[in-house]
């Protein structure tokens, strides 16, 4: 709807952009699209020279044989139990200090806030030689805790959601305290759900980054039993040397479940996005 | 009578808000201490030991002779001169394709949603998953890469094998990988620009190359100049990619080193913990810089409505 005066009438300008646009998107799609069919060739046809697309048979067999060769059901698992760990953590700690910021005017609350903000400019990168000591003294190494735990509180997020519960009326609150309702009951019945779409958001950008993390993970888990997906295919194409067709099975195993998620939930994302990208 | 208790009221109010305020937020503050404040200030200590045992755990002197140390060594200079390269290459690049790309997805016809779709598919997937999946395209006797060369007659290209292309496939990845985002945030910051400057253009009888450099190039300066703020940042941090096109590796024979990985590589690999801190002081003082100057020039060049 916007900005529709600047839209293109032509018949040949349209059919322009339709291609390159294709063009574009073969490029884009075309690393997923080998993966895939790459993931169902035997041996010799994922080295065929001169390379063959398509697969004559689909081996769908080659998902097995990599799932044998590394235990990549409990790399499964491992993820989704960090990821989804880390995703409820990190919402609830948002909410309630995004709640915190909105609410109360507490003693330094502003010093605080900028404070949190300053940490953004922190790479994180420069913080994980001591944070690997630290969860090692805990004795965290080799845990589900050491994989959540350091990673649940997320300035931009609680910056964002702070946004949206700002924008909830003040009146509401007082309504709400006439009734005799309590701040608690307040967040959870009225701030919450008010808010949902945000949280969702939230909830999805979290999730997913959480899905893909590797550096910390890399660190911080080395045995076997513990290792998340990404650490587990480094681990397996170095293992598994030249077989790209069982390597591209296993690399699918962790894009698809994200990709699914994507093409559900596209608009949560993107939006997501684009408010944390203009943000700057 | 009625004074105190209004004033004690207040005061309860302020006491219950200074509570629960600090309640709602204790477990941002517990982690953020523990998990950034912390590492961030045993860092800069860590940095200015001129020796560390990791085992013992004991650092001793202090001095800036680990800076020294890292500033002098090839491995970190290789990393920079890597980032340099990836700031004027890819860069710029990636923001040419992905602007007009955006322009293209906003110029009105059907199918846009789809298209944005395929494109922003790689900024939700794994970067180690698709790093290995393109290191195989990349693969010097039967990568596509190299046969889609062939056709117009181009040699087979050493590209991850030969320390001198190395970096272009580094550079040609992080490209690709680093499209998604800059689309959507440039597609977004298009649709933000208000319809009615192109109404006036239009009534005007404004040529298009007039009314993109004029109206859209102007209008979208605060989105161009987070983008290169924010990519060039990125090209510092850059690691995930390089492990995964090198398997573990930082390229033949070193040749795409990165900051990051010399962080890393120092910390995890040789144990050489405060000279990690020290060169992860200097990222931090590099992004601080660059902050600033983002924060300066925005100020000065950047046109907001």
């Amino acid at each position: 709807m916007e900005g529709n005066t600047n839209k293109v009438t032509s018949v040949w300008a349209k059919v322009l952009i339709y291609i390159a646009l294709s063009l574009g998107a073969i490029v884009m799609l075309f690393p997923f699209i080998f993966m895939i069919l790459t993931s169902l060739k035997t041996y010799s046809e994922s080295i065929a020279v001169p390379p063959k697309i398509f697969p004559s048979i689909a081996q769908f067999d080659n998902y097995k044989t990599a799932m044998e060769m590394a235990p990549f059901d409990i790399y499964f698992k491992n993820t989704v139990i960090s990821a989804v760990g880390n995703t409820i953590l990190t919402i609830f700690v948002t909410i309630f200090a995004a709640f915190a910021f909105t609410r109360y005017k507490f003693f330094g609350s502003n010093t605080i806030f900028t404070l949190l903000l300053a940490t953004m400019m922190v790479p994180g990168e420069m913080l994980i030689i001591q944070n690997y000591q630290t969860v090692s003294a805990l004795g965290w190494i080799d845990t589900f805790k050491g994989l959540i735990i350091p990673y649940i509180a997320n300035v931009f997020y609680i910056f964002l959601l702070r946004q949206y519960f700002m924008q909830i009326p003040e009146q509401l609150y007082k309504a709400a305290k006439i009734d005799g309702c309590s701040d608690w009951k307040y967040l959870w019945k009225i701030m919450i759900p008010n808010t949902i779409s945000a949280i969702v958001t939230i909830a999805i950008l979290n999730f997913i980054a959480s899905w893909n993390a590797f550096l910390w993970p890399l660190l911080i888990t080395n045995k076997d039993n513990m290792r998340v997906l990404t650490i587990g295919l480094t681990h397996f194409t170095n293992e598994s040397g030249s077989q790209v067709h069982l390597q591209m099975a296993a690399a699918t195993i962790i894009i698809i479940p994200v990709v699914i998620i994507y093409l559900f939930l596209q608009k949560y994302i993107i939006s997501g996005v684009t408010r944390g990208g203009l943000k700057g | 009578m009625k004074k105190k208790a209004n004033l004690s009221n207040a005061t309860k109010t302020t006491i219950k808000h200074n509570f629960l305020g600090y309640l709602y937020l204790l477990p941002t503050l517990i982690i953020t201490l523990v998990f950034v404040v912390y590492p961030l200030i045993m860092s800069f200590r860590m940095g200015f030991y001129e020796k560390y045992n990791y085992y013992t755990e004991v650092g001793t002197g202090f001095g800036l002779s680990t800076f020294k140390f890292v500033l002098n060594d090839p491995s970190f200079q290789k990393a920079l001169m890597n980032t340099f390269l990836i700031v004027i290459v890819a860069v710029p690049v990636s923001m040419i394709i992905a602007l007009a790309i955006a322009l293209l997805l906003n110029a009105g016809i059907k199918a846009s949603k789809v298209f944005q779709a395929i494109y922003f598919l790689p900024y939700v997937t794994s970067v180690i998953a698709i790093g290995i999946v393109w290191s195989w395209l990349f693969h010097s006797d039967f990568g596509y890469i190299n046969q889609f060369l062939g056709l117009f007659g181009v040699e087979p290209i050493q590209w991850l094998n030969d320390p001198k292309m190395a970096i272009w496939a580094l550079i040609i990845f992080n490209i690709w990988s680093g499209l998604a985002f800059k689309i959507v945030i440039f597609l977004s910051g298009l649709q933000n620009i208000d319809p009615q400057y192109y109404k006036a253009a239009q009534i005007d009888g404004t040529p298009k190359w007039k009314v993109f450099s004029r109206i859209t190039l102007p209008l979208l300066s605060p989105t161009v100049f987070f983008l290169t703020i924010t990519s060039i940042i990125g090209s510092f941090k850059v690691y995930n990619e390089v492990f995964a096109l090198f398997g573990g590796k930082p390229g033949p024979a070193n040749s795409c080193m990165t900051v990051v990985y010399y962080i890393y590589d120092m910390f995890y690999g040789s144990s050489q913990v405060h000279k990690a801190a020290a060169a992860s002081i200097i990222l931090f003082v590099i992004i601080l810089i660059i902050t600033g100057i983002q924060m300066v020039l925005s100020k000065k060049l950047v046109h907001y409505k």
